[in-house]
């Protein structure tokens, strides 16, 4: 079994379900890489929010687990109440350590696992949210060389976790939720 | 802006001065948790360079033990997935109630909320008085803790919640007493608990038990450890004996799947069928 060569990470806080929403109608099913979402919430919706984004999109969506490879065009949700990381293997592993900006999952952890996992090979994507999470993991993902976007702030229910990550880390590209499922699926024709 | 990290192969030869100089062995550990704790470690203390990082763990036993105890995750909870210990109540305590002693192991208890809160239900079952519970860690730190039985009080809120949701019927509060930061637990329920350090990667089984709980150790290890371990275990228990795993674990897909069977729910609870 070959293991997705790319992989994309998407962590979202506060108002970060809508754009989620609203990318993954778009989603081609040829992506060659993994999409993984980061998204803080209240531990009791678990299945809700798999259902929710299955019903959203042509391509499996699934939570992660442990020691699990990542495929290609397959859509991973981290797990509640866990930190999800990415292994060199490209298998995920769950660390149930402190919260981390308050939260865990934490997006800084995925996103800083991710980029020593996947290098240039990765791209990071942080939506709206109410806290600094994101960020330092955004730096992370471009000191090893992968592609760093975030939502346009204007067009976040909580603006202040996109507006952080412009104003602390090296952001390639800023992105209005209609065009995310496009820039995704750039990823198809490489 | 960018940050100093350590590579995945500077936090191998750390670890293998670990095992070399002290003889702990996590080189069989899963490497991105390991990898974020070390270096989370080397930037709270404040090295220079990973150079001086690595001599002072090679020179110094008691930086290396601080080293051990960091690296390791310890975080834990009283009735930490109120459904688990649910289940435990409906459909482990009446099979263990047939026997005359009951022996557990709570394997990576860190500071042993989990096991007062087993602890709790063995009394409500009135079964605590013919049980022993051994409590095991690699970290003499968090099993000198759990010997104290003293619990943050400000978490208090929280457990009591979880102990209800788990079907608990008594005032929670009358377990413990209210001493500035900590509530201490009762003697009568800490009794019965032995705290002693035991290493799952390299100390072997010592005792035979009806149910065996290891909750979020596990994924911590390589598949090829969690393998191993899990022989480990299965090999301690008796036959029609308990294993219990933590709510992302499980023993499909692992060298000892063809002996358990898993109890009927979603729980993950697993009962021993094969010798
Ligand atoms: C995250 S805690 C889990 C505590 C508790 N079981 C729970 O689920 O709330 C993991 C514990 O496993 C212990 N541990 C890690 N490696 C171990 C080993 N090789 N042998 C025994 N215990 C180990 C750690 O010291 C830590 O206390």
């Amino acid at each position: 079994m070959t293991t997705a060569p790319y992989l994309i990470v998407i962590g979202g806080s506060a108002g970060g379900l809508h754009p989620i929403l609203t990318l993954l109608p778009g989603l081609v099913a040829s992506l060659p890489a993994a999409i993984l979402i980061v998204l803080h919430r209240q531990s009791h919706y678990e299945s809700v929010l798999t259902d929710l984004l299955s019903a959203k999109s042509a391509l499996p969506v699934k939570e992660a687990s442990e020691k699990e490879p990542l495929l290609p065009a397959t859509i991973y949700i981290a797990p509640a109440d866990y930190h999800l990381l990415i292994e060199t293997d490209h298998t995920f592993s769950l660390d149930d350590s402190e919260k981390v900006n308050f939260s865990r999952p934490s997006i800084d952890v995925t996103f800083t696992s991710a980029a020593l996992a996947y290098g240039s090979r990765m791209t990071a994507l942080l939506l709206s949210g109410a806290n600094t999470d994101g960020t330092e993991g955004l730096i992370d993902v471009h000191d090893a060389g992968g592609t760093t976007a975030v939502q346009d702030p204007a067009t976040a229910d909580s603006d202040y976790m996109p507006r952080q990550a412009i104003l602390h880390a090296p952001v390639d590209i800023i992105l209005q939720p209609s065009e995310m499922a496009a820039f995704i699926n750039r990823m198809a024709e490489v | 802006m960018s940050r100093n990290l350590i590579s995945e192969q500077e936090v191998s030869l750390l670890l293998n001065d670990i095992l070399e100089r002290y003889g702990y062995d996590f080189t069989e550990y899963a490497p991105a948790s390991i990898n974020r704790r070390v270096n989370h470690l080397y930037q709270v203390d404040r090295f220079p360079s990973f150079a001086e990082y690595r001599y002072r763990i090679i020179s110094d036993p008691a930086y290396a033990l601080r080293f051990v105890e960091e690296i390791t995750v310890n975080v834990t909870e009283m009735f930490r997935d109120p459904s688990f210990y649910q289940a435990l109540r409906t459909q482990v305590l009446p099979v263990l109630a047939t026997y005359p002693f009951i022996r557990v192991w709570h394997a990576g208890c860190s500071t042993g909320e989990e096991v007062y809160s087993f602890a709790i239900l063995l009394k409500e079952a009135k079964l605590l008085h013919k049980a022993v519970i051994y409590a095991t860690d690699i970290n003499a730190g968090v099993l000198e803790k759990g010997r104290k039985g003293m619990f943050r009080l400000s978490q208090m809120q929280q457990y009591s919640r979880n102990y209800m949701e788990s079907g608990g019927r008594e005032d929670f509060s009358s377990y413990y007493t209210a001493n500035y930061e900590y509530a201490k637990f009762r003697e009568d329920l800490g009794e019965k608990i032995i705290f002693s350090p035991h290493n799952l990667v390299t100390d072997g089984s010592f005792n035979e038990f009806q149910l065996i709980i290891c909750r979020n150790v596990l994924i911590y290890f390589s598949k090829k450890l969690q393998d191993r371990v899990l022989t480990l275990f299965s090999d301690s228990l008796e036959q029609l004996g308990f294993l219990a795993l933590g709510s992302k674990e499980t023993l499909n897909f692992t060298s000892v799947t063809g002996k358990f069977k898993q109890l009927e729910n979603r729980e993950k609870i697993w009962r021993k069928v094969q010798l």
